[in-house]
């Protein structure tokens, strides 16, 4: 391939990708209801966005849920890759073939399962939380799974029983040795824990209570309803997003590559 | 060690449980609720319903119609860009995937409202073309998925493979044909599984751009908002079985391939 047409097609795929948010994020500083009419700027959708309670209410919700869905999945899907690691096979394969279903299934699937279990057949009631948590956790932790069990392959076994040798007991081992060898894994996991909640719709809409909402049900709803004020602070809001996601990003890049320097 | 009251193996207990309780055992549930009637009797009633009313049947199509075009176009659009990224002009810039990857931290219904805001600009109303949009809308939500798994089986490629057959004559096309392309088999095909069945049932994007016809799981929804189990169950037993399918077919083209690079 000519060097210009790699160039060009780099380019045209990130204008498809990047344009949209880009535009949205400059109009989100104007006082326009709509794109391509602009009249003076104004940070009156930032000012709506903080100070609309239903919109605090919202992102407070959302960023509780992921939190706690996040440290759940991550403990949940650690523990269960260090035992699912030392047992043998066929637990293992057991292990293996559950976690891989969340995975493949559709979320709308996940959820509406989890939905029939949970609040059709045994009546538990959607506004404690439980079947939200519990439906979420299900999708999540097998991410952290995943990216724990490649570091267990990777770490030194004799290590651990170094460990014992030298006196530990073995939850001394596994928690002074084992998880400090382990904790990149357990930190990306976290992080995809984190950013699968915070993206879930279908989930939440199956076993969430009637009265919350989180970032992805509120912009549905958002986008059926009139109320320009709220569909511009949306704006303000993804424009906060996209800044978030691309200073996380370039952080964990320097990270990773001071890593690999020290390698 | 062993002896002593710990032992590491039971640290899989509480994931094993956690995942029968309530991965696995949803599934029954669901499959005995699509396939009994309002007072628990067996029945397939609404297995047939399903399958010999025009509507539903309409509805899978539609669906699969524009799971089929969305996962096309992703890999049309997806395939170049993983190649420059991984073998082309872009292949020492390591970072440079994760420019294309990240999109996919970012809410998918607030990018979804910025393109939308985009195509009302182009198209003065998003009614004049529901389908089209929709198509727009999914390529654009699903399209780092397909990048990422393309990269990383083009990445894992072996140049000198590329070079030999340069080295034999082939000529670019051929070369990519008979040596790029059965390579990249596993790439294409997790991304293929990563596009295809969202792109089913993702009924949001069409909601969004007020595109009125259903999906699969347009289906599922409308059930769960009138209380119909029986039949909400149905529908995604019916997805489960597509899904457990495409995994079986998708793990065997994989693993052929994974047995025939060694």
């Amino acid at each position: 391939m000519k060097k210009y047409i790699q160039h060009a097609v780099i380019l045209l795929v990130l204008a498809f990708m990047y344009l949209p948010i880009l535009i949205l994020a400059f109009y989100s500083f104007t006082d326009s209801t709509m794109i391509g009419s602009i009249r003076g700027f104004s940070f009156d959708n930032y000012v709506t966005l903080f100070t609309e309670e239903a919109l605090r209410s919202m992102m407070i919700g959302t960023v509780l849920l992921a939190l706690g869905v996040g440290i759940l999945s991550t403990l949940l899907g650690t523990i269960g890759a260090i035992g699912a690691f030392y047992s043998k096979k066929s637990t293992r394969f057991l292990v293996e073939f559950a976690n891989e279903v969340p995975i493949v299934n559709a979320d709308v699937v996940t959820g509406f399962s989890v939905c029939i279990l949970l609040i059709v057949l045994l009546h538990i009631d959607k506004s404690t939380y439980i079947p939200l948590v519990i439906a979420q956790t299900a999708l999540c932790s097998p991410f952290v799974y995943l990216s724990v069990i490649p570091r267990l392959k990777q770490m030194d076994s004799s290590l651990y029983e170094a460990g014992l040798d030298l006196g530990c007991s073995p939850s001394q081992a596994l928690i002074k040795i084992v998880i400090p060898q382990i904790i990149p894994g357990i930190i990306s996991g976290f992080m995809t824990a984190i950013t699968l909640s915070l993206d879930d719709y279908f989930i939440a809409t199956y076993t969430k209570p009637a009265t919350f909402d989180t970032i992805s049900t509120y912009v549905v709803n958002a986008t059926r309803g009139s109320q320009t004020s709220i569909k511009t602070a949306l704006w303000a809001l993804s424009a906060i997003i996209f800044a978030i996601v691309v200073v996380s990003v370039v952080i964990m890049n320097v990270n990773a590559k001071e890593e690999e320097e020290r390698r | 060690m062993k002896k002593g009251f710990f032992d590491r193996r039971q640290l899989a207990l509480p994931y094993v449980l956690f995942l029968l309780v309530f991965v696995i055992l949803p599934l029954f549930v669901v499959v005995y609720y699509g396939f009994t009637d309002a007072e628990g009797h067996l029945s397939f009633a609404n297995f047939l319903a399903f399958f010999t009313n025009m509507r539903t049947v309409g509805t899978l199509v539609y669906s699969l119609v524009i799971a089929i075009l969305t996962t096309i176009i992703c890999l049309l659009l997806a395939y170049p860009v993983a190649y420059i990224l991984a073998k082309g002009e872009y292949a020492r810039k390591h970072s440079f995937l994760m420019v294309f990857v990240l999109p996919m931290w970012i809410n998918f219904t607030l990018r979804i409202t910025a393109l939308k805001e985009i195509l009302t600009l182009l198209e003065g109303n998003l009614a004049f073309h529901p389908f089209l949009n929709t198509i727009i809308c999914m390529v654009y939500d699903f399209l780092p998925f397909m990048i990422m798994p393309l990269f990383n089986s083009l990445a894992k490629l072996d140049n000198s493979m590329l070079e030999a057959g340069a080295d034999l004559y082939a000529s670019p096309v051929q070369n990519f044909l008979h040596v790029l392309l059965p390579l990249s088999v596993p790439g294409i095909v997790s991304g293929v599984t990563m596009v295809f069945l969202p792109a089913m049932t993702n009924y949001v994007v069409l909601d969004m751009v007020y595109n009125s016809t259903y999906i699969m799981g347009s289906l599922i929804g409308s059930y769960f908002s009138s209380y119909d189990w029986n039949n909400g169950s149905l529908i995604s037993a019916i997805l489960l079985m597509m899904i457990g399918l495409v995994t079986m077919v998708t793990n065997r083209l994989i693993g052929d391939k994974e047995v025939a690079s060694r």
